[in-house]
């Protein structure tokens, strides 16, 4: 081996299709780092719901047969890990609820087909919130997640690596995968992507086809990346997106070279700041780098617009209608009859909604009893009908501003990661983590988040990149932009190499017991 | 519009979700927070707005109304938590 396992799981995705090409290691090598990490770490972390060894061994040789051929697919050997949200040939997909526990898919997602034809390597399944409902990973029937990343003056305290797409923005900072899968349908992948010091890409909606995909919100679901840095999240969403007669609401449209356009100027390039995209009680550190991130850009040639999106605060009420609505309509289909749980129950009736009390968690019952009551008869219009008009005017905010400028700047999330426990009291403050990241959802507008500074703790901070609809180039270039200038090198205390010697030796020991 | 515990037993029956009082209570309480903090969209003018109902200004496709798919009964039933032959099996529904 000519790279250390440490050094093997450090690369980006980049570095190590680079290093495979020209025959640095092996793919072989370079999965059996990331599985040798995921069993010393991931007893702690929870990250991986499952594990596909022998699967990512079979795939890595593969792999390097087809790289011995001079095969230049652009993800060949690159071990990656999915969210447990994407339906995978013959492997567990439990949407992180119980519902699904015993839910093998015959079937592969578009995006993870997608990814497997680009040549990816599938380390396991990633946990997350149930049904992809919830900031923080808590409500996962699978345990909480532990985000790498510890205050400094508080390490014993478990921090949560927000959510939904938890396990994915885990795994990818503690070096335990390169890239990860996630799904964005009020900030899943850009808050834990925050959370995590990470790149978090959530694409146009249609970018991305939502078949397999397990449906919480049809209309707000966008899959999208998780990576370590704003190239990588280029090259993965490169592989994910494209049109796909399958998904109804798939553009077709054609994808351009995301890879490319990281490497464009932003000079001359316009840049709205939103002034709406404040909260009480944001700390002033976020409103500070905030500012940075404005002077990073006007350095780097752009042009900055100060701007408004008026109807923004309306956007978490009205996210909180239309989510739950769709949501009540989809989780229809668990009923204890076709796949899934099943609790036994006097008759039919009985049956169904034995197995879905038993089957979901309590933020889900608690989404689909509020989906239901304002789709019911005498409340559709002063609820949901209100809020499609509003979102009519959220996205009219959008549209407006983006004759004015290319871009906006925005921080991701009102905090940094909180505890394990903290922010559980009524369920309202948990939604309020979503508040910079719902309007780009409801308006299907592409954002990502960037990892671009620490708080006073030590903890990851991110800043938000909103573009036109279907010019993720213009995001991709404006984050790497920032990337640049913040220049993040800050690491997770918890992460493969960080005590690579003792962790092999755990695992050895293990196997030598098992 | 306060929601009683009548009403959440009504939307848990819509729901098909199974609830007993003191999860009935919890609820009420829950939803009425939820619902109260929703108000504030009725701040918001409203007037002449189209509703948006897609993800994006989209028109929704066609296709051809034919059959493209299936044929493989034993990958549909895999997941059955109960099967009868070809068939999902479920308790008696007529006597």
């Amino acid at each position: 081996m000519t790279l250390p396992p440490s050094e093997l799981t450090g690369l980006t995705i980049a570095a190590g299709r680079d290093g495979l090409r020209a025959k640095a290691f092996s793919a072989e090598e370079l999965t059996i780092a990331h599985l040798h990490a995921i069993e010393a770490l991931n007893p702690r972390l929870n990250a991986y719901l499952s594990v596909g060894h022998s699967q990512a061994m079979e795939q890595a040789r593969a792999a390097d047969a087809a790289l011995a051929q001079g095969d230049t697919r652009p993800l060949l050997g690159i071990p990656l890990a999915i969210k447990d949200l994407f339906c995978t040939t013959g492997v567990r997909t439990t949407a992180g609820s119980e519902i699904l526990m015993p839910f093998v898919p015959p079937y592969e997602s578009t995006v993870t087909e997608q990814l497997l034809r680009d040549g990816a390597v599938f380390l396991g399944k990633t946990n997350m919130d149930e049904f992809a409902m919830g900031s923080s990973n808590m409500t996962s029937h699978y345990g909480p997640v532990e985000n790498p990343w510890k205050r400094r003056q508080d390490a014993n305290a478990v921090l949560v690596p927000g959510g939904s797409s938890g396990g994915s923005a885990a795994a990818v900072a503690a070096r335990l995968a390169m890239g990860a899968t996630g799904t964005d349908t009020g900030g899943s992948i850009r808050q834990p992507a925050s959370f995590c010091g990470l790149v978090g890409a959530k694409p146009t909606y249609g970018r991305c086809s939502r078949w397999g995909v397990v449906a919480f919100a049809s209309s707000l679901d966008h899959p999208g990346p998780i990576t370590r840095t704003v190239r990588d999240a280029a090259i993965l969403l490169g592989s994910m997106s494209g049109h796909d007669p399958k998904d109804s609401t798939s553009a077709n449209v054609p994808v351009p070279n995301f890879e490319a356009a990281c490497d464009r100027s932003i000079k001359g390039l316009r840049i709205g700041v939103p002034k709406e995209y404040r909260s009480d009680g944001m700390p002033g550190e976020i409103e500070t780098l905030w500012r940075q991130g404005v002077d990073w850009l006007r350095e780097a040639g752009a042009e900055i617009v100060d701007v408004s999106l008026p109807h923004t605060k309306y956007g978490l009420a009205t996210y909180y209608i239309i989510a739950p609505a769709e949501a009540s309509s989809n989780l229809a289909r668990y009923d204890g009859v076709r796949f899934g749980l099943r609790t036994d129950g006097e008759d039919l009736r009985d049956l169904y909604e034995r197995t879905r009390a038993k089957g979901f968690g309590a933020e889900v019952r608690r989404r689909i009893m509020i989906g239901t009551y304002v789709l019911s008869a005498g409340y559709y219009d002063a609820y949901y009908l209100r809020a499609q008009k509003v979102r009519a005017l959220i996205l009219r905010d959008f549209t407006e501003v983006f004759e004015q400028v290319d871009a906006l700047l925005t921080p991701t999330a009102p905090s940094a990661a909180f505890a394990q426990g903290e922010k559980m009291d009524d369920p309202i403050t948990m939604y309020l983590n979503d508040l910079f990241t719902v309007p780009a959802d409801l308006a299907g507008v592409p954002a990502a988040s960037v990892p671009c500074g620490l708080d006073a703790d030590g903890l990851p901070l991110g800043l938000q990149v909103i573009a036109r609809p279907f010019d993720e180039e213009t995001m991709f270039a404006v984050a790497t932009a920032l990337e640049r200038a913040a220049d993040f090198s800050a690491l997770p205390t918890l992460r493969a190499g960080g005590d690579w010697e003792s962790d092999v030796k755990d695992y050895l020991d293990k196997l030598a017991g098992a | 519009m306060a929601l009683d515990s009548a009403t959440v037993r009504r939307i848990a029956t819509l729901a098909r979700i199974h609830m007993d009082d003191a999860e009935v209570a919890t609820l009420a309480g829950e939803l009425n927070s939820i619902l109260g903090w929703i108000e504030q969209l009725n701040e918001v003018d409203v007037t002449g707005v189209d509703p948006l109902t897609g993800g994006a200004h989209m028109a929704l496709k066609l296709r051809e109304d034919v059959v493209t798919d299936g044929g493989y009964p034993e990958r549909i039933l895999y997941n059955a938590p109960d099967r009868s032959g070809d068939f999902f099996a479920v308790p008696k529904v007529v006597e």
